[in-house]
């Protein structure tokens, strides 16, 4: 063990309490990659659960049983109907007993299918309700549009089934063929329970769990949100947090935007200041950032992660919420080496957006300062 | 009794952070009086006082005037300082769903204590598409009324999506009246806000706690009027920046928060006789930053916090900029700072060109030749000081620029509008805009844009987006010009001048989001 592992173990994370979710929220939103959904309707619920059940337990996964059921937890739909059609405080009761009585055994743990974003935040919500702990842990390392874009995919795991829970009280349970199926499938039923719900699929054991989850995305979480709290200068912080690249500092001079069909797409167009001033850098979008690209060159690419943090703060700024004028910083970093893989590439590289272009890892892109 | 013909004027008053202006305005929108008050701790006084002191230039012409036109931080301040504010019964419409976050969640302890009675989350509420999450509990409804009878000074009802369906809120409207008494006061959140549960019913709440303040207010104005003997007509400027009859005020307070910004925005519009323009108003500590698209402000996207409460009224989109006409200035020449401290109202006292030791933008402005205030000259100071005047007065164009870029999102084809005490710092030449105008009566841009506002009314629904979607449309467009003429408008006259339509994502069918706001003048009396 290093000393920067001795050193880690000695600050390692728990508990997440109410004091520690705004914090969780930042990082979240930094993972998001400009997309994810709002980090603060998980705020609001979460902070709501752990005052009435009490704070959740942070695992690692090496601290399971083999056979612990570990269920990744998601909530899928519209962002303007779960803005309106607020969750239940019971839809993950009804959730965990249809998983238990279709897993035989009781369920252990709660994770996060995708740490970036709302979806980073509301699993604190559902595991201090369930009294269950969180596993420090999830599926992407960020934000991704489609319910297959993660790591158990990835890892080939089966999908066995999937267990949708809605605000009225409906439960299903799906048996889809893959992963593919089981995006139809489940955006079928969410639809009709009003466009939102709660889903859990990938229901692992511990022990399959291992090596096809992306582990320490909660812990990075908090380590990222907490990293600018009373820094000197955050944008420093948060890259030396993150180990990322600064591709530009600028302001945005652009922004093309549309939405349809429950996708944001389009570009903004960055003019670099100070240091930077005479550079022009573009990033593609679709939800998520997907591209950076200077003078047709690619600087960085999904699946690493771009995100665009205000270069005052530090803080995330959304898809949505980019806006002519803003003094922005974007920042490249690597994805988890999962998705590097020729099957994780497949699922969620360049190509799969539609990208006619080769990945090549952001570390290994000379032209942007490091 | 005047006839009609007679009663032509118009009064405009405007309640800011530190000054009360007032204005009054004949037929032609000539500005025939005008006023600068401090504003008071009770905010009452200084009204009463802006009020006097126009109508005293008026002189006998006063009894001329037909409309007053108000625009007040009362509201504001209430929720502010916790005062005054009522106590509110709350009753959301969505169980089974929804309860994960119940009502008053991550408001102020100190203003939910204030404020709530009581609040219950019983069965009833829609899904987007209209099918209903469980029938409206009636007998939920009827026992909760009854534990909160003799306490609640007013009810606060939210709905999901009732927006876009309206029965159940209506409904229980009829049973606080019956169960409560047919006078009890009723928020529905239909007619406050537009779609996102929890921010529609901060501000329902909100709402229903200052019917008292709305009373009191109007209360003072009637007072005013009737110990002036002047048979006027009040209403209120809103956030949006037009009108709402005194009726329609007393029933929606929370709707005159933030008037203040769009009534500058419009009123400095108007002087200068544009409708497509970038707004600076400029005051002692701050320049507030606006954008005029087609007579009406541009408004914000974010949400917008009322006394640490979220709500999702639209607001006029400003930039604040910590640069005004008192901003202190400090270091050297080589190396000058820009506030943010400023003297703000002391400015009469410590600034040099009034004779005292602190140089400020004004002072800097003035050695520039931009304006003449005060009675001292700056080119009197030392060298070294006149230098630092220099230096800083480019390091605040600089922002100021930089500032108006960034409200003009990169378009320069707009002139630059400069209001407010301090308009004199803005430079002539500011590379955003085509041209910098500074009209006349600026100084009190914010009570004529009250005095010249439209009255306005909005609908948002939820429409089909392929077959039905032009029926819908055309409904929720009549829906609008329904509330302006509600809320005052001459029928004949109002138009849609607002239409947005938003696609929504995992529906049934294809769907869209209609906003609709119309807007048209004042009928006559």
């Amino acid at each position: 063990m290093t000393m920067l592992d001795l050193d880690r173990e000695a600050t390692a994370v728990t508990h997440i309490g109410e004091e520690d979710l705004p914090a969780l929220a930042r990082g979240c939103a930094v993972l998001g990659t400009g997309g994810g959904g709002s980090v603060d309707t998980g705020l609001l619920l979460a902070g709501r659960a752990v005052r009435e059940c009490g704070e959740v337990p942070l695992v690692q996964l090496a601290d399971l049983e083999d056979d612990a059921v570990v269920v990744p937890l998601s909530g899928i739909g519209a962002p303007t109907v779960s803005h309106e059609m607020v969750a239940s405080s019971d839809d993950v009761l009804r959730l965990r007993d249809e998983v238990e009585r279709v897993m035989d055994r009781p369920v252990a743990a709660v994770m996060s299918s995708e740490i970036g974003g709302s979806n980073g935040v509301a699993p604190v919500a559902w595991a201090a309700r369930l009294g269950v702990p969180l596993v420090d842990a999830d599926g992407m390392g960020r934000a991704f549009p489609e319910v297959q874009m993660v790591s158990m995919y990835v890892a080939g795991l089966p999908v066995n089934a999937v267990v949708l829970s809605d605000v009225v009280g409906n439960v299903s349970t799906l048996r889809p063929i893959d992963g593919l199926w089981s995006e139809r499938l489940a955006r079928a039923l969410c639809v009709a329970s009003g466009a939102h719900a709660l889903m859990a699929d990938y229901i692992l054991l511990a022990s399959e769990a291992r090596g096809a989850v992306i582990e320490g995305s909660v812990s990075r979480a908090l380590g990222i949100g907490r990293c600018t709290v009373g820094a000197t200068d955050p944008l420093a912080s948060l890259i030396a947090e993150l180990g990322a690249r600064n591709l530009i500092s600028g302001k945005i001079v652009d922004i093309d935007r549309r939405t349809g069909g429950g996708f944001v797409r389009g570009s903004v167009v960055l003019e670099g200041v100070g240091d930077d001033r005479g550079r022009l850098l573009r990033l593609e979008i679709q939800n998520e950032n997907l591209l950076a690209l200077e003078d047709g060159k690619v600087l960085a690419s999904v699946p690493d992660l771009i995100t665009v943090v205000d270069t005052q703060t530090g803080g995330a700024i959304s898809t949505e919420s980019l806006r002519y004028g803003q003094r922005v910083t974007v920042l490249a970093w690597p994805c988890d080496p999962l998705w590097r893989t020729p099957r994780g590439l497949d699922v969620a590289g360049p190509k799969a957006f539609g990208y006619d272009i080769d990945y090549v890892p952001v570390e290994e892109i000379s032209g942007a300062h490091a | 009794m005047p006839t009609p013909e007679r009663r032509d004027l118009r009064i405009g008053i405007d309640v800011g952070g530190t000054n009360t202006d007032a204005v009054v305005l004949d037929g032609r929108n000539q500005v025939l009086a005008w006023t600068k008050q401090p504003t008071s701790a009770d905010v009452t006084s200084g009204m009463r006082s802006a009020l006097s002191h126009v109508l005293q230039q008026v002189g006998e012409d006063a009894t001329r005037v037909g409309r007053v036109m108000l625009g007040t931080t009362h509201a504001t301040n209430a929720i502010l300082e916790r005062r005054n504010l009522g106590h509110v019964a709350v009753i959301r419409l969505g169980a089974p769903a929804t309860t994960a976050v119940p009502p008053l969640e991550a408001w102020p302890e100190d203003l939910r204590e204030a404020v709530a009675v009581g609040a219950v989350i019983v069965g009833g509420g829609h899904f987007v598409d209209g099918y209903a999450i469980s029938p409206l509990d009636r007998d939920a409804v009827r026992r909760f009324l009854g534990s909160v009878a003799g306490r609640a000074d007013a009810v606060a009802v939210t709905g999901v999506f009732s927006p876009a369906f309206t029965d159940q809120e209506l409904e229980v409207a009829e049973l606080v009246r019956a169960e409560l008494g047919h006078e009890h006061p009723v928020s529905m959140s239909h007619e406050i806000g537009s779609l996102g549960l929890l921010e529609r019913e901060n501000a329902t709440v909100l709402n229903a706690a200052l019917y008292g303040v709305a009373r009191d207010v109007t209360h003072a104005l009637d007072e005013v009027l009737r110990d002036r003997n002047l048979d006027a007509a009040p209403f209120f400027a809103q956030n949006d920046g037009t009108l709402m009859a005194l009726e329609y005020a007393a029933r929606y307070p929370v709707l005159t928060i933030g008037s203040g910004p769009a009534n500058s925005i419009r009123g400095a519009a108007f002087l200068s006789g544009v409708e497509d323009a970038i707004v600076a108003d400029v005051g002692g500590t701050s320049t507030d930053l606006g954008v005029l698209v087609r007579g009406f402000p541009r408004e914000s996207a974010a949400a917008v916090d009322i006394g640490g409460v979220r709500t999702n009224f639209r607001m006029p989109d400003i930039l604040s900029l910590a640069i005004g006409g008192g901003t202190i200035l400090s270091g050297s020449a080589t190396d000058p700072q820009v506030g943010p401290e400023s003297l703000g109202y002391r400015i009469g006292q410590g600034g040099l060109v009034f004779g005292g030791s602190v140089p400020t933008l004004t002072d800097a402005a003035v050695l520039a030749g931009r304006g003449r205030v005060g009675h001292v000259e700056p080119a009197s100071a030392p060298v070294e000081l006149q230098e630092l005047l220099a230096a800083a007065l480019q390091a605040a164009d600089v922002r100021v620029v930089e500032a108006v870029d960034q409200v003009a999102l990169g378009k320069a084809d707009r002139p630059l509008v400069a209001v407010g005490g301090g308009a004199f710092v803005i430079p002539d030449d500011v590379p955003g805009a085509t041209e910098v105008l500074r009209p006349d009566h600026g100084d009190v841009a914010n009570a004529v844009g009250a005095a010249i506002a439209l009255v306005s009314g909005r609908w948002d629904a939820i429409a089909p987006a392929g077959e039905g979607r032009r029926k819908a449309i055309d409904q929720a467009c009549e829906m609008a010009v329904r509330r302006a003429v509600q809320a005052g408008a001459e029928p004949d006259r109002v138009e849609i001048v607002e239409l947005t339509e938003v696609p929504l994502s995992y529906l049934p069918e294809p769907a869209i989001r209609v906003h609709v706001k119309a807007a048209g003048p004042l009928g006559w009396l």
